[in-house]
Order: structure tokens, then C-alpha cells, then sequence
């Protein structure tokens, strides 16, 4: 999924100062997975920010709403009804989510409540950890389903630099050496051999060196 | 012979090679760099200029390899593939040796979080082997990385580096192998504290022949005090030293400990000579480079060969 997390209040309330009129939008997709922009969130910001209101002796109208899917323009129609009885949006979904919406609704301002991270995968209850970079050529499958380009601090093909110690990353002792976890797995799975195979030097272009990324399925354009 | 290389003609002499380093300055002081190779200019073959180690931020290794070339000296330029892409990789070892610069260390770099600039983006378009293979392919086949041909191919001699004390200790040998696989010419190692282990390795290294392949120049770095001793230990990534370095340290007055640290550096450069497969001594004294001589002569590695 794509992880997120809530920005400070702070800078969300600077963002929505100037207007009263506030549509609060979330997102039931991934953001809802990792409890940083789904309806819960959407509730709790709203209150958030009205009590901010209220201590300064101000009101503040926020609309709350809840899409499927913010990244997907069929779902954003759904704000249509409400964006012009608002001054701006607040989006709580991921980037794509704050721009399709923007990019629908091109006379309101839309800002973010959230950052966005990394693709990553869950540890366990509120653990999130990066686990792809959308590199665009996908090297699993040699190096025993563990992603160097994710999870090697140095993006390394070929082994583990000099700085492991203990079995972690010299970044720090919560990060685990990517290249130890990789040969663990490749002598697990009898493929020990496999690691003096030399990886070439990778062609970033898929993975975003061309430019913006676009995939275009003429069978379903 | 591939290139002009001084440490290369060295190497192939049989004689054991001696390269030292020179960390280039924090601003603009040509004259730094230059006192500092004025020390070491008799002792050694090869003065490894290093590229903003520990990611700090220092006159650029070429422009310090270049000074060094001028006093008609050896310099082996450093190069992290932390801070440029393939681009600037082969535009600076075309520039580099277009003033004569003609050996060169490939190598990942420390991550950009330990320096003073830890909000920079690491760059890692390729790795210290891709790296390696490169500058070998710019040398041999006279291309560059994308293919084209290159009207006047840079003749560098490689090296790379090797630290048989990180973790996985049993993928060491097979990372030296991998190198050499990719085209690496020499490898200075990771300063040795622990001369067990450092055996061990190299037992790994010869029996597959691999000393055969490679020159490997056993790194050395002289303990200033048992504070320097405990911070290595502690602080840096990939450092092996074990608890007998730190105790001998503590065991003479701190007056004495320099001259102890000196001391055992000779020792285990007397003992690693011994080592099948070692071919030469790379001696990194940190901030110390004035030793540097006293440490060569004491472990009767000087006069060092004329080629």
C-alpha cells in the first residue's frame, strides 16, 4: 500500500486559515489501511480543527466526506454537489489523491493534511515499513524476494558494502543489511551460487529517469 | 601491463606496495594538501586521495589528485558512487586522467547520514562493482558505460576496497571474487585490528586463487590513543577491534600511547607479511600522516623500489 502520515496540525491550520468554508475529503483505500486519512482520521481532524476554532473565538464549517477511491476520478465526481458551497478542500489521501481531486475542481484550492511516504507493507499492528521503490523492473525474482533498490540504504546490486555490523545496516541498528537478509534467503533456498552473478548497472528509465510514469493499455483505453 | 600506473609497475615487480592517503582539505588551501603528500612523497607509491569521506563535505578528490600529479607525485583518485551519477563518474575520470591521473579506487561511500549534510539525496545510480566494471570496459574496450566509443580511453588502474570484518563474514570472499569478476586490479582493505580474522580471510582468498587475481594491500591505521581505539570500535561502521587492542592501549601511560599505537601497527605489519597472498600495505593514519614514514622504515619497507 502507500503509507501516509497525518502533517502537524500547525501547518494544516495555516494552509486553511483564510477561509471558513472547509470540504474535509478522506480516502477508504490505503490511507484507510494505515489510520492516516480514512473516515476516522477525517472525524478526528475535523475536531481537531474545530477546537482550534473555538479556542480563538472563531467557527469554522468543515463538510466531512469519505471517497472509495481518491485517485480515481469516477469516485472524485462524488464531491460535485458540495465543492461550491465551500471555500477549499482539504484532502487526507495520498498525492494522487490530492491531485486528481485538484485537478477536477480547478477553481478551489486543495491542500494536503498528510505526507506521503513510501509503498511499503505492514509488521504488525501501526508498524509500516518501505518495501518497493516502483523501480519498473522488478529484480525479486534473483534476489530471493527481497528488494535491494527498497532496502538496501545505498540501493546496492551486487553485495553488502563494508558497513553492516551485527547484522544491520551502518544507517542504524533498526534497519536491517538488505544483502544479509538476501544471502540468508538464497542459502535457505539453496541458491548460494546465484550470489556472484553480476547485476549490471540498472537502466533507471522505467522507473521514472524518462520522466513522469505512464502505462497506457491500448486493450482497455 | 595495462596502464602507466606507479603502483601497478610496483605490483607487477613483486616487490610488497606501500600506498598511504591524504583526506583533501574542508575549503579551498591548495597547501594542505600539499603538506600533507610532502610527508609521505618518499615513503610510499600511491597516495589515496579520498572522495568527502565520512560524507563530509571536501575539496573534490579530483582537483586534490591533481595537486599531487603537480608535485610529481602518485595519487589515487577516490570515487563514491554516493555523490555522482554515470555521468559525472566518466566525465571526471576522462578529466582525471587527462592530467595524468592513472589509478583509481571505486568504491559505495559512507551514507550521506553520518556527514554534515544529511538531508542530502545519495545518488547510487550504479555500485562500487558496476563502478568497477566501467572504468575497466572505459580502459579495455574504449567504451563508455552507454556504448559509444571513447576517443581517448582514460588507462586507469582499479581498485576497489574490501573489509573482511563486516557481516556476512562467509559473503567476504565471495564479494572479493565478484569484484575481480567485474575487473578490479587491486584492493586496499579495511584497517585490520583483528589479525585472526584477517587470516581467516585470506585462507578463503587463496584457496579459491583468488590472490592470483587481485593484488590485495592489507590496510593499517596506527592508534593514536585508546580513546581513538574505543571510538573506532564503538562509532564506526564495520570496524573489528578487538578487546586486546584496547587493553595494550590502556596499559601504557597516554604520553606512551602513540608510540605503543605506532608500535603495533609495525607488529602486524611484520606478521601479515607472512600471509600468503598479501602483496603490499595500505597505511591510513588519520590526521597523522607525519608517522607515516616512521611506521614504513621501522616495518623495513623502505627505500621503497625505484620503477
Amino acid at each position: 500500500m502507500i503509507t501516509a502520515e497525518q502533517k502537524p496540525m500547525q501547518e494544516i491550520i495555516q494552509y486553511i486559515a483564510p477561509y471558513s468554508k472547509i470540504l474535509l475529503v478522506g480516502c477508504n483505500e490505503c490511507v484507510t489501511v494505515c489510520a492516516a486519512g480514512g473516515r476516522k482520521e477525517v472525524g478526528l481532524l475535523a475536531s481537531a480543527l474545530h477546537l482550534n476554532h473555538l479556542k480563538q473565538g472563531k467557527t469554522i464549517d468543515i463538510k466531512e466526506i469519505t471517497l472509495e477511491r481518491q485517485c480515481d476520478p469516477e469516485y472524485v465526481e462524488e464531491l460535485a454537489p458540495y465543492i461550491d458551497g465551500v471555500d477549499a478542500v482539504v484532502s487526507m489521501a495520498c498525492g494522487c489523491g490530492v491531485q486528481t481531486v485538484a485537478g477536477r475542481y480547478k477553481k478551489s484550492p486543495v491542500f494536503p493534511a498528510v505526507n506521503t511516504r513510501f509503498m511499503g507493507a505492514s509488521l504488525g499492528q501501526g508498524v509500516w515499513a518501505e518495501r518497493c521503490k516502483g523501480c519498473g523492473d522488478c529484480v525479486l525474482g534473483i534476489t530471493g524476494g527481497i528488494c535491494p533498490v527498497a532496502r538496501c540504504s545505498k540501493h546496492l546490486f551486487n553485495g553488502p558494502c563494508g558497513g553492516t555490523s551485527n547484522g544491520q545496516c551502518e544507517i542504524g541498528p533498526e534497519t536491517d543489511c538488505a544483502w544479509r537478509l538476501i544471502w540468508e534467503r538464497l542459502k535457505e533456498l539453496g541458491m548460494e551460487d546465484r550470489y556472484e552473478d553480476l547485476m549490471n548497472a540498472k537502466d533507471w528509465r522505467p522507473g521514472g529517469a524518462a520522466g513522469p510514469g505512464k502505462i497506457i493499455r491500448e486493450d482497455l483505453a | 601491463m595495462n596502464t602507466q600506473s606507479r603502483l601497478e609497475k610496483i605490483l607487477a615487480s613483486g616487490e610488497l606496495a606501500v600506498t598511504s592517503e591524504c583526506g583533501p582539505p574542508r575549503g579551498a588551501r591548495p597547501e594542505k594538501v600539499k603538506e600533507k603528500s610532502a610527508l609521505l612523497k618518499d615513503h610510499v607509491d600511491g597516495i589515496n586521495v579520498t572522495d568527502n569521506q565520512t560524507a563530509m563535505v571536501r575539496m573534490s578528490s579530483f582537483a586534490a589528485a591533481v595537486i599531487i600529479k603537480q608535485m610529481g607525485l602518485d595519487p589515487i583518485m577516490q570515487m563514491v558512487a554516493r555523490d555522482r551519477n554515470r555521468l559525472a563518474m566518466q566525465s571526471d575520470i576522462i578529466g582525471a586522467y587527462a592530467f595524468g591521473i592513472n589509478t583509481m579506487l571505486c568504491l559505495s561511500g559512507d551514507h550521506a547520514k553520518f556527514g554534515d549534510h544529511p538531508m542530502a539525496k545519495g545518488v547510487f545510480d550504479i555500485d562500487s562493482v558496476q563502478m568497477i566494471n566501467m572504468v575497466r570496459r572505459m580502459r579495455d574496450d574504449e567504451t563508455f558505460q552507454g556504448g559509444a566509443k571513447i576517443d581517448g580511453a582514460p588507462k586507469m588502474f582499479i581498485g576497489a576496497a574490501a573489509n573482511p570484518f563486516a557481516d556476512p563474514f562467509e559473503l567476504r570472499v565471495m564479494r572479493l571474487a565478484k569484484k575481480i569478476k567485474a575487473g578490479v586490479d587491486f584492493i586496499q582493505t579495511q584497517c585490520i585490528f583483528n589479525l585472526d580474522k584477517f587470516e581467516e580471510w585470506m585462507k578463503g582468498v587463496t584457496d579459491r586463487g583468488l590472490d592470483k587475481k587481485v593484488h590485495i594491500l592489507a590496510g593499517i591505521t596506527p592508534m593514536k590513543s585508546v580513546g581513538m581505539a574505543r571510538y573506532m570500535k564503538n562509532k564506526v561502521p564495520g570496524m573489528d577491534i578487538p578487546d586486546t587492542v584496547i587493553k595494550r592501549l590502556e596499559g601504557v601511560s597516554k604520553q606512551q600511547q602513540p608510540e605503543e599505537g605506532i608500535k603495533m601497527a609495525v607488529e602486524s605489519i611484520e606478521r601479515i607479511k607472512q600471509i600468503k597472498g598479501v602483496h603490499g600495505f595500505h597505511i591510513m593514519a588519520i590526521e597523522w600522516e607525519e608517522k607515516v614514514p616512521q611506521i614504513v622504515e621501522q616495518a623495513g619497507l623502505y627505500p621503497r623500489p625505484k620503477v
